[in-house]
């Protein structure tokens, strides 16, 4: 009964969304407030039956509901019950049951709390968001339906894919779908407003809270599925410029670049054609991520065309929303005013350097991702694009960018004075010099690259310390003036120096990391010891120990630096009886930002088993300046515009109710 | 979704009991040979997976070339020889560094040409520009004085 109400609910959605792609529209075009305002009521509608519909897929999960052919093939009674949960998504189906249930959210949201958006532009946004969700509840439904049954229930699911029970799963996904879909709101902004032919500087401000929110989102997102395969795939990699994570790569770039010039366009209402490209861009990313993992064209060009059901299906949404979406910019773009004159260097100008360097970022990804497909689709040839490639092509842009960055925030709107803020960036450029001679020193001339780039990292560390000292007057004006001024700084100018502070600190563990980690790989033998960058790890043998659903063998090792004991790693293996498989868990350790990893291999026909030790000195920061970014984010989200809402006709506003109300 | 989907892809292509990549038993004695040899795993694609190299991946295929790497490089073989001798085996395919040929010449070409494109339309703006005077006239001293009390000492950033 459960299955057969969700996909109940999912077919009234549709309904609801059909109207709801319809109505608003021509309510938009005939001026009808009560054709308009409907949009309010099925967005909400329709968030109540997509909920409704995923709840009822949920608690087949919970329930272990075998009679679904989806609990079926991906769960297994004895899974706990976080697992179980979370094996909603961790399959095509489910996961694209989250991708519309989180649109549902969003939806909804604009619709509860964008009361202060002009009538016919509310209208037309939630038009255009049900006009993409409508194209994935056809896709779910026709090609995908999570709710279909078997006739005779199996006794035992078939297990979730081992590598997929971990926490990471509960976590990694909806970060990301909340990235990838909050997008969506900025396409509909911008598609809406290219519609009405009328945009200015109040559209951006009405966007932002939006598109901040779903780059933070999806800045936590990628940054948790980094660090969930750093500790899963047991050789302590955390970027494999593979084409999946490219994926979501390329929307971040290209809404990091949407950010930073909506910024532009809300201050000084330049960049306005430039920013509506952006916003359409940024999503169609997203989209084409969701195609790229969801049609199986990257295993295999062939693979795709054997089962081409699905990705033609995904291909079709992508050519109607990318292709509609461009069409109508290439037609409407032109009536769009161009305004605010500025000088290349001013902040504005920098603010276009961020965009032209974050675009070409983001195609070099793209190419690099899509190239090999390409050519072994037109030509046969068989091409390799991988980690190399990108360390030549992307590696320098973002050196460059980041470079340039602290002069962005110090530089005044319309014209600045590059000489003036070198010399405030003075602070900064010593700090970074010192950084790489005290390099040089501790490490060695090895490497030339890598001290440069530490330098490198504490010059953008410093230069937002900088930033927020120059703006406070910090040691030209008494302590307390200072104080005084730091508290009343706009919290989006907090923001971004803490976001820019973030990035430093990424930077800094990515080098730390890459360059100077250690590594053994050596057969142990109970009671030997493995000593690497100053720490003994004792081995003290395998134990079995049971699970749930599965049984693990864990290697015991005691940790101890100069003699002194600091603690105990166990890295284990799982094997899952159910599918015949078996998983690595590595043992991490962490000492002050780097730490000590552990991953198990086979066990040899002497006794001995294989591992792989190592230690990453700051590797930590790598995720840790994903997290400060995104506390930026969060920053630069509260900051009292937000509250305020964009300028608007004196009417009796009633007053905001919470702090973090959107879409004002 | 992403990275979990091809940490499954891995699994479900290659990876039926998990090991490590880079075994003990396979490694060269001579720590230079063998710092050599890593670095060149590095490069070369195992061609079962997806977009891994061989000194990441578990795959047996990635096994084997790891030892002809350390074979040919114990033989006496230059890291460019080895490449070399890897490519007449595999083609291009095994380099995760495609090198350049008539076919990949748009892949490398086409990052920095953007960026030359996209700066030199910005230069180009901005001379259409500059004819619609960037440049007001200096205020004069009653203005800037009238100024001065306006805006407030310290100057908000807006």
């Amino acid at each position: 009964m459960i299955p057969e109400l969700g996909h109940y609910a999912l077919v009234l959605a549709l309904g609801l969304g059909l109207i709801q792609s319809v109505a608003p529209v021509i309510g938009a075009q005939t001026r009808d407030g009560a054709l308009m305002r409907l949009a309010d009521s099925t967005a909400l509608m329709q968030f109540f039956f997509v909920t409704l519909s995923f709840g009822a897929l949920a608690v087949c999960f919970m329930t272990s509901d075998f009679s679904v052919v989806l609990v079926f093939e991906n769960s297994h009674s004895q899974m706990p019950l976080i697992y179980k949960f979370s094996s909603v998504w961790g399959n095509h189906e489910g996961s694209m049951l989250l991708w519309v249930f989180i649109l549902a959210i969003f939806g909804a949201m604009v619709a509860a709390f964008g009361r202060n958006l002009p009538a016919s532009l509310k209208a037309l946004v939630l038009a255009v968001q049900s006009w993409i969700a409508c194209a994935f509840y056809f896709f779910i439904l026709l090609t995908s339906n999570p709710f279909l049954r078997v006739a005779q229930p199996p006794f035992e699911g078939r297990d979730l894919n081992p590598i997929l029970q971990d926490p990471g799963l509960a976590i990694h996904p909806p970060l990301l779908y909340l990235g990838y879909v909050g997008f969506s709101i900025a396409f509909s902004f911008a598609v809406a407003a290219l519609i009405e032919g009328r945009i200015d500087a109040a559209w951006a401000r009405w966007v932002r809270p939006w598109t901040l929110a779903a780059w933070m989102f999806l800045t936590l997102g990628i940054a948790m599925g980094s660090y969930w395969a750093y500790y899963t795939l047991g050789w302590g990699g955390f970027w494999f410029w593979d084409p999946v994570e490219n994926a979501s790569l390329m929307p971040w770039l290209a809404g990091t670049a949407l950010l930073h010039s909506a910024v532009v366009m809300e201050k000084r209402n330049a960049l306005k054609v430039w920013t509506m490209l952006l916003a359409i861009l940024t999503f169609s990313l997203s989209l084409i991520g969701t195609f790229l993992v969801r049609s199986g064209v990257l295993t295999s060009v062939h693979a795709f065309a054997s089962d081409p059901t699905r990705g033609i299906f995904i291909l079709g949404i992508l050519v109607l929303f990318i292709g509609g979406g461009l069409s109508l910019f290439a037609w409407r773009a032109s009536m769009l005013k161009q305004g605010g004159l500025f000088a290349p260097i001013s902040r504005e100008g920098s603010l276009v350097f961020n965009n032209l360097f974050l675009t070409t970022a983001c195609l070099t990804v793209f190419v690099g991702t899509m190239y090999p497909l390409a050519l072994e689709a037109l030509s046969g040839q068989k091409i390799s694009v991988g980690a190399p490639f990108f360390n030549l092509t992307f590696g320098p842009l973002m050196l460059a960018l980041l470079f340039a960055m602290p002069f962005g925030p110090l530089l005044a709107w319309k014209r600045g004075d590059l000489l003036g803020v070198s010399q405030r960036l003075i602070a900064a450029f010593a700090v970074g010099l010192v950084a790489v001679g005290v390099t040089l020193a501790l490490k060695g001339v090895h490497s030339i690259v890598a001290p440069f780039a530490i330098g490198l990292a504490f010059y953008v560390i410093m230069g937002s310390a900088v930033d927020i000292a120059e703006r406070t007057g910090l040691f030209r004006v008494p302590l307390a003036t200072a104080g005084r001024r730091a508290l009343g700084m706009p919290r989006s100018a907090w923001g971004t120096a803490v976001a820019h502070f973030g990035l430093g600190l990424t930077l800094l563990g990515i080098i730390a990391a890459g360059t100077w980690g250690t590594e053994r790989i050596v057969a142990v033998k109970p009671a030997q010891t493995i000593s690497l960058s100053g720490y003994d790890l004792h081995f003290k043998g395998l134990t079995p120990r049971p699970g749930p659903n599965y049984s693990a063998v864990v290697g015991t090792f005691t940790v101890t630096q100069n003699g002194n004991v600091i603690g105990v790693m166990e890295p284990y293996k799982r094997s899952f009886a159910a599918r015949g498989m078996s998983t690595n868990e590595a043992a991490l350790m962490s000492r002050g930002f780097g730490q000590l990893y552990i991953s198990l291999g086979d066990s040899e026909d002497n006794g001995a088993v294989a591992v792989r030790v190592y230690y990453k000195p700051l590797v930590l920061l790598i995720w840790l300046g994903a997290v400060v970014m995104m506390l930026g984010g969060a920053l630069s989200l509260s900051d009292r515009r937000l509250r305020i809402g964009a300028p608007k006709p004196a009417r009796a506003a009633k007053p905001a109710k919470t702090a973090l109300q959107p879409a004002e | 979704m992403r990275s979990l989907r091809f940490i499954l892809l891995f699994i479900v292509l290659l990876a039926p009991t998990a090991s490590l990549a880079v075994r003990p038993d396979e490694m060269l004695k001579d720590p230079a040979l063998e710092a050599r040899a890593r670095s060149l795993s590095e490069e070369l694609r195992c061609m079962v997976c997806q977009n891994q190299s061989i000194d990441d991946s578990e795959a047996p295929l990635a096994h084997d070339l790891r030892v002809l790497v350390r074979q040919r490089l114990e033989a006496g073989d230059t890291d460019r020889q080895v490449l070399d001798y890897l490519v007449a085996r595999y083609g291009d395919f095994v380099l995760l560094k495609p090198p350049l040929r008539t076919y990949t010449l748009l892949l490398w070409a086409l990052p920095p040409l953007a960026l030359v494109a996209g700066l030199g339309g910005l230069i180009l703006m901005a001379r259409r520009r500059k004819t619609v005077s960037v440049h007001p006239e200096a205020l004069s001293p009653e203005e800037q004085a009238r100024l001065a009390t306006l805006v407030e000492p310290a100057g908000s950033d807006r």
